[in-house]
């Protein structure tokens, strides 16, 4: 019953995301809120619902971003798959995990908007989007993770008590 | 009257008439000197009564000293408050007045007002969110201005909200009228959030200054809507086309309130658009 403080607590981060970090720009990119949620969230051991939280996430931000969905769906779900994947391998080491998987959801992310973008007939050239936008939003992401993780960290907590987990 | 009787009334006299000698002013010096002593010792008297007094009191003085400073502090802080928010109401006021000046000044077209409640949560995308939408009969393809010049034009619309695609979009493209050089050519967007100008004739002769309208080609947007203006021009022999950076009229980055031209409908010119026959 306690997932469900993930429509108010995935809301608050898309609509945090669109005010306020979309303004907060290093060069033409900034950090994603949503993301780092979603990852910090997918890495916690005794979380169930990681899946279920990436399509909320997927169906917030296909309703406020021009973004096409299949980048958010393809994204946010195989950030939880490599979430998933990585808590098993790097389970020890949770805040390493929690930057490796921000470095590789961001740079999944960008590099399929822009293939996908370019497909659809944005003129994008390569350089300028690594330099001016991806590049910037990895830096931010990797600073924005820790404090993101430590919440997401306590949430689990939260949602799922050690009685029940165990 | 006995002999006490009589010492009494005899010091008396004596004493009155030291009085009412020194009254009359014929015992100025030693008068002054003594009324000085006199006050001498009683300015040393207060001053040791009031560091007496300062010494017991301090503390009660101190709690009240400090209550009354975090109530004025308080009231500073309060007051400061005010003070930001008639600032903003002041900055607020004059943003929509030059709107309603910018109104005024072209009444061939109606306006709605919005304000600028978010953008996309995608650094590849420069859209904004406005706060109204089909409810306040918004739709989509309306062009989106403000007092200083063109913004872009809404992309999707919500019962109270609706998306806005700027101009300086990746994927944006306005057909555009050079004023003084009297030639049309396409304004395009980048991710960097700046726009410059393609299609330029290498027959025109395009100079930095030179003013930039919508030219209504293509039926997306309305004519003679301002753009900006022309930085630099960069023309190469071996290319088709000139192409020039442009200084946007409009500051992207402190977008807060638009208008919305709402009797504007955008023609859709795809089936007029000749096609290509294998």
């Amino acid at each position: 019953m306690r997932n469900l403080i993930a429509f108010p607590l995935l809301g608050l981060g898309v609509i945090i995301q669109s005010a306020i970090v979309s303004q907060i720009k290093l060069l033409s990119g900034y950090a994603d809120l949503p993301l780092l949620m979603l990852a910090g969230w997918a890495l916690q051991q005794r979380v169930k619902s990681a899946w279920h939280w990436a399509l909320l996430v997927c169906v917030m931000l296909g309703f406020v971003s021009s973004m096409p969905w299949p980048i958010l769906v393809v994204s946010y779900l195989g950030l939880v798959f490599s979430a998933q994947a990585l808590q098993r391998r790097v389970w020890q080491a949770p805040l390493l995990a929690m930057f490796s998987l921000t470095f590789l959801g961001t740079l999944f992310m960008h590099i399929l908007s822009f293939g996908v973008l370019s497909i659809l007939g944005t003129p994008f050239i390569f350089a300028d989007v690594m330099s001016l936008i991806t590049l910037p939003s990895l830096l931010l992401n990797m600073l924005f993770s820790i404090p993101v993780y430590a919440f997401m960290r306590e949430m689990a907590k939260w949602v799922y008590p050690i009685e029940e987990y165990e | 009257m006995n002999s006490r009787s009589l010492q009494t009334t005899i010091i008396f006299l004596v004493l009155g008439g030291i009085l009412a000698l020194a009254l009359g002013g014929f015992f100025g010096p030693a008068s002054r000197q003594f009324g000085s002593g006199l006050i001498e010792l009683q300015t040393w008297f207060a001053a040791r009564f009031l560091g007496i007094q300062d010494f017991f009191t301090a503390p009660r003085d101190i709690v009240s000293l400090r209550a009354r400073n975090d109530a004025l502090e308080s009231q500073v802080s309060q007051l400061q408050t005010q003070i930001i928010e008639l600032q903003q109401l002041t900055g607020e006021t004059e943003r929509l007045a030059s709107l309603v000046g910018f109104a005024i000044s072209k009444p061939e077209n109606t306006y709605r007002a919005a304000s600028v409640i978010g953008r996309d949560p995608s650094p590849f995308l420069h859209y904004i969110i406005i706060n109204i939408g089909s409810n306040d009969d918004i739709r989509r393809g309306m062009p989106v201005v403000t007092n200083q010049g063109l913004v872009g034009r809404v992309d999707a619309v919500i019962a109270d909200a609706a998306r806005v695609q700027l101009i300086t979009d990746p994927a944006s493209s306005v057909n555009i009228y050079l004023q003084n050089a009297e030639t049309n050519a396409v304004l395009f967007g980048s991710v960097t959030g700046d726009v410059s100008l393609d299609m330029i004739s290498q027959n025109e002769v395009v100079e930095p200054g030179d003013l930039i309208l919508t030219s209504g080609l293509g039926g997306g947007y309305p004519s003679d809507l301002t753009i900006g203006q022309v930085v630099t021009v960069r023309t190469l022999e071996f290319e088709l086309f000139q192409q020039a950076t442009v200084q946007a009229a409009v500051d992207f980055t402190r977008l807060e309130i638009v208008l919305v031209i709402t009797n504007f409908r955008p023609v859709d010119i795809a089936p007029l658009e000749p096609q290509t026959t294998p």
